[in-house]
């Protein structure tokens, strides 16, 4: 039966000429990554979804109880629950933010004829491409208030970065934002690249001012491709973990991951931390609708 | 209103030289073609004057003040490109205000609504108003793109081939649209193409450019009936002037095709003098008899007239005759020209020696 529906391989084709049949790519490739995102992906997905409704704690061996939606309502009802999400939220808002404000700017930049742009360009691609953990571990050493180059550079004594309350956060948004505006900027570089230059010309014979021919001609053709950008980074943003925890760990930087990783394998409450990865889960699909609902709007324009 | 002037404008793109010591000058209210093939340095002329290249050496001169430091905003200068340039995004409308909504021109909204409105109806674009420039046709890009330059009144038009990717009917529509809008504005119009048919019937004056210079200036008459050398002569009309080389011998010209002798009216040089004859394709006369013969080698069938191409010991020549005349392919026939009408070239160097 499933076979019937594969086609004959082109006799020119190359995979033809190594003696490759639709049916043998078939079972070298396709079935075992089916199968492997079955095991790996989709079977914890549904199997996490069922454990979400029980009481069930993978650290002893007592027999789960179906509790129905107690551990969403609970969850919902905890205001500690609520403070992480706040503070997840405050933490998206400013390292999204920042990236595409520093992101955008360093592609403005990049987009015009500078020497050297693309080494240029490429060695401001590096904190893209570390480790989340290195990167933690170093702007740890940054931050630090003894020795940090941070402090020294800025002259700031002992100010104390990570250990501050309320500062932690936004050193952990800050590192974020080092990190990952290069993303943004690379996008941001392919939007702009993309706006034909006689559009700057006709502009500039119009006699348009640096501002308007920016917010009419090169934001609106850049809007899309930057807009996904944002989503990618909220995305990220919104499950950040590891610089959080790496970092510090204030309880003012408790982001909901690292919420769910404490409830889950510090507290060993399986079912509840299930729970929470869903209601985690709904709301980033959520976001992303909201994004995408909007990127099609900006698209359709 | 403006005039303009370029003097000695030399532009370099790398080793690549674009225009060399470039010399023009365009009256106020003049429209001004320049023709000349792709390279020729037609867009670049467009480009220096309009702000966008500026020159390695030699001036721009507006209105008689140097130009040559002014940004293209300062030189009040309106451009409309072959690929339209509209501004995406935006309505019909949104396109035809943006030039008036810089701050320079400090107009109201009901000014600025005005104004749109009345080059809308100038063009007859006034039902796309509120329509996305996305969703228009190419000859309604157009017509929006030239509305966007009027809109601004400004000193000098500038058009780069914006006829070009046209189809040949639009093309026509707007090419006699262009020409009233000219005479409605008296402005000055300076319009690149490399199409001579659009330089002939358009143009108040033409300036043929060749490799970066100017070749000739002149009203399409003179350079039709009177050009400076065989560049511009074949440039110009179509099929083009036919050149064949030959030797003058007792006032008549031997030709090297054939050998057949025809007669000249206007002699330049000795006897035995190499010489290349010019003649226009509707000076060529078959009436059935001539001093030469060829072999018709194609007919193409114009309406009213038919394009003959012969073929004469190996050298093609172009004859326009009308639509009744009788000719088969491969047929033989007798040929001769009108002797007032045939141009002696230097064949050394092409110059016009009825110039000289």
């Amino acid at each position: 039966m499933a076979t019937a529906v594969l086609t004959t391989l082109d006799p020119q084709s190359r995979a033809a000429s190594r003696g490759m049949s639709d049916l043998s790519i078939r079972n070298l490739f396709i079935i075992p990554t089916i199968v492997f995102l079955i095991v790996f992906n989709i079977f914890p997905l549904l199997y996490s979804l069922g454990y979400s409704f029980t009481d069930f704690r993978a650290s002893s061996s007592a027999p789960a109880n179906f509790v129905g939606l107690q551990n969403y309502r609970d969850l919902l009802a905890d205001p500690f629950i609520w403070n992480n999400f706040t503070i997840t939220a405050k933490y998206v808002i400013v390292s999204v933010v920042g990236q595409v404000i520093v992101g955008f700017g360093v592609a403005l930049l990049l987009n015009r004829d500078i020497p050297f742009k693309g080494l240029l360009t490429t060695l401001l691609l590096l904190p893209m491409m570390l480790s989340m953990a290195v990167v933690g571990l170093f702007w740890k050493l940054l931050y630090d208030p003894s020795f940090g180059i941070i402090n020294y550079a800025l002259g700031l004594g002992t100010f104390e970065w990570l250990s501050n309350p309320n500062m932690a956060l936004y050193a952990v948004a800050l590192t974020d934002i080092w990190m990952w505006s290069p993303f943004v900027m690379l996008l941001s570089l392919a939007g702009l690249s993309a706006v034909p230059k006689h559009l700057y010309e006709a502009a500039a014979i119009d006699r348009a001012g640096s501002f308007y021919t920016f917010f009419r001609i090169t934001l609106p053709l850049v809007a899309p491709i930057l807009m996904i950008a944002i989503i990618f980074r909220t995305m990220e943003a919104f499950k950040t973990f590891d610089l959080a925890y790496i970092l510090t760990s204030q309880p003012t930087t408790e982001v909901i991951s690292i919420r769910l990783y404490k409830m889950a394998f510090q507290e060993w409450q399986t079912g509840m931390s299930c729970a929470l990865a869903y209601i985690v889960l709904i709301m980033v699909l959520a976001i992303t609708n909201i994004y995408v609902k909007y990127l099609n709007k900006v698209k359709e324009r | 209103m403006a005039d303009i002037a370029l003097q000695g404008v030399t532009k370099k793109f790398g080793a690549n030289i674009a225009l060399r010591d470039l010399d023009l000058d365009i009256k106020d209210g003049e429209f001004f073609v320049l023709l000349g093939q792709t390279g020729a340095g037609k867009t670049t002329t467009l480009r220096v004057i309009a702000g966008l290249e500026k020159p390695n050496s030699g001036k721009v001169i507006l209105d008689g003040q140097d130009a040559t430091n002014w940004n293209a905003a300062e030189r009040d200068v309106a451009l409309v490109l072959q690929q339209y340039s509209l501004y995406p995004r935006l309505t019909v409308r949104g396109n035809l205000e943006f030039p008036l909504k810089s701050r320079t021109h400090n107009l109201t909204a009901a000014e600025i609504k005005d104004r749109v409105d009345r080059v809308a109806e100038t063009l007859q674009i006034t039902r796309l108003l509120d329509r996305k420039v996305e969703r228009l046709s190419g000859g309604e890009m157009q017509r929006v793109s030239i509305g966007r330059a009027i809109v601004r009144k400004p000193r000098v038009f500038l058009m780069d081939e914006p006829l070009s990717a046209l189809d040949a009917t639009l093309r026509d529509v707007l090419r006699v649209e262009l020409k009233k809008l000219h005479s409605e504005l008296g402005a000055t119009f300076v319009f690149v193409t490399h199409d001579q048919v659009e330089a002939m019937s358009m143009g108040d004056k033409i300036g043929v450019l060749n490799k970066g210079r100017l070749v000739q200036v002149g009203t399409p008459s003179e350079i039709y009936a009177k050009p400076i050398n065989t560049f511009v002569a074949r440039s110009v009309g179509t099929p083009p002037m036919n050149l064949l080389d030959g030797t003058l011998r007792a006032g008549t010209a031997v030709l090297d095709a054939g050998g057949f002798t025809l007669p000249v009216t206007r002699i330049h040089g000795a006897d035995g003098a190499r010489i290349r004859f010019g003649i226009r394709p509707e000076n060529m006369v078959l009436d059935g008899n001539g001093p030469a013969s060829g072999r018709v080698f194609d007919v193409e069938n114009h309406g009213v007239i038919k394009i003959l191409t012969l073929d004469v010991n190996g050298t093609h020549l172009h004859a326009t005759v009308s639509a009744q005349t009788k000719v088969q392919i491969d047929e033989v026939v007798p040929f001769g020209w009108r002797s007032e009408k045939v141009l002696s070239f230097d064949p050394t160097n092409g110059r016009n020696l009825d110039l000289d």
